[in-house]
């Protein structure tokens, strides 16, 4: 923690960044909350640990930060797979974020609890694979059952009607907060879909037949750009288990056209771009 | 009234230079096809946004019916390129969420094929007729109104 704070300060003071985007502590050591430096003094607030559970690439694509100048990010691994994919898509400019990289050993599910998200399970990227500068020694964790690709496995294997029916009870939660889109880094627009009236695309309601567009055209939105960092689903009130959405469609992206999100820099996005060699058995 | 037949109800998305001209052609050529398509005309197949066909299924669409020109032939060039890679995965999300998208179909129908296009809403016609009503989300829609 002291090298976070004693490069966080020094990054300030020689005018590296302007401001860094980190967690301080919250109002119990268990409630680490975002947290933005502007000066050498703040630099002391900045912690690190397993309750620091926020992607803070959220905050990269805001106006009031992007007019600010070069941005210093305290990331993890999976925070770092969203900043290179906002990278790709041309919403953050590479050489305006400064990352301070963080070796993590998996962060808490939520707030107020002690167990290790589902997603860190199988992390790939407990050492980030991008940054400026790399902090924290690799941690090294048991190998956990992936719970989501079991619980996907299952769903695979049912029919139409019982998957529907799964769906439904689980739309039926969905209040229409828009928490998830606010979490989630990658759902930037400007003026979101579901915010459009006229015509009214998405019936804001919160009844089941809107909630079913709303969450396929949120998952739609995201497949093959989801990164996986689960911010969505620790954000839903109702506990729709959005992660299985994403990470099934992250499947159908690698399976079909070979692309994980957020890995690599100069890639090409996934549907930003075609190949003539794309699949159309399905088009007579 | 008790419907003694089921007519499905199905929405076509067509792009306006190959697919809409193509169902032109077969009117004018006097080819006779299934009056259960109601049609609506789109620029491109790039313009089709899936939550189109969300919204059919909403106003009560059975079936869905997406087609325009064959590869290499978009008007604006690569088009039809981006939405084929677009319905890959939607059709992966819908078949996830449990909507079965045999009720999606998709064809390439160029301006020449009129007779293709009849052939298409014929299958489409009575592949959907075969499945029956969309019951599940009539279901939801009928809730809906219930509500208002």
């Amino acid at each position: 923690m002291n090298e976070l704070r004693q490069l966080a300060k020094e990054l300030l003071g020689n005018g590296t960044v302007k401001v860094i985007i980190g967690y301080s502590e919250g109002t119990t050591p268990e409630r680490a909350k975002p947290f933005i430096a502007r000066t050498e003094e703040d630099a002391g607030k900045l912690i690190f640990n397993k309750y620091c559970v926020n992607n803070l690439a959220v905050y990269l694509t805001r106006k009031e930060f992007k007019r600010k100048g070069t941005i210093g990010i305290v990331a993890k691994g999976c925070d770092v797979k969203a900043i290179v994919q906002l990278i790709q898509e041309n919403q953050v400019i590479k050489d305006d974020v400064y990352i301070i990289g963080m070796n993590c050993g998996g962060v808490v599910s939520g707030f107020g609890v002690d167990d290790t998200a589902v997603k860190c399970n199988n992390c790939k990227v407990k050492t980030p694979h991008l940054y400026h500068t790399l902090l924290g020694a690799p941690v090294e964790t048991p190998a956990k059952d992936d719970g989501h690709l079991k619980l996907i496995q299952k769903l695979d294997a049912m029919t139409a009607e019982e998957k529907w029916s799964f769906w439904e009870a689980e739309f039926e939660k969905c209040v229409k907060c828009y928490a998830c889109r606010q979490a989630c880094p990658l759902c930037y627009c400007e003026k979101c879909i579901a915010d459009k009236s006229m015509p009214r695309w998405i019936e804001s309601s919160a009844h089941t037949r809107g909630n079913f567009a709303w969450n396929i055209i949120r998952a739609f939105h995201l497949s093959g750009r989801c990164v996986g960092c689960g911010e969505c689903e620790r954000a839903c009130p109702a506990e729709i288990p959005l992660s299985l959405i994403n990470r099934k469609m992250g499947m159908v992206a690698k399976k079909e056209f070979d692309y994980s999100a957020g890995m690599a820099l100069d890639a090409p996005t996934l549907v930003g771009n075609y190949d003539t060699a794309d699949r159309e058995d399905f088009i007579k | 009234m008790e419907e003694k037949t089921f007519e499905p109800k199905i929405t076509a998305f067509v792009c306006n230079w190959c697919t809409y001209t193509g169902a032109d052609l077969a009117g004018t050529s006097r080819l006779k096809y299934k009056p259960n398509i109601k049609m609506i005309r789109v620029p491109c197949t790039g313009r089709i946004d899936p939550v189109f066909i969300i919204k059919a299924f909403e106003k009560g669409a059975d079936g869905v019916l997406i087609s325009g020109c064959h590869p290499g032939d978009c008007h604006y060039n690569t088009g039809n390129y981006h939405a084929r890679r677009r319905w890959v995965l939607f059709t992966e999300l819908l078949n996830y969420i449990g909507i079965d998208s045999s009720r999606l179909f998709f064809s390439w129908v160029s301006a020449s094929e009129g007779k293709k296009f009849v052939d298409v809403v014929t299958e489409v016609t009575e592949t959907v007729r075969k499945k029956g009503p969309f019951i599940q989300y009539h279901k939801i829609n009928k809730e809906f109104v219930l509500d208002e």
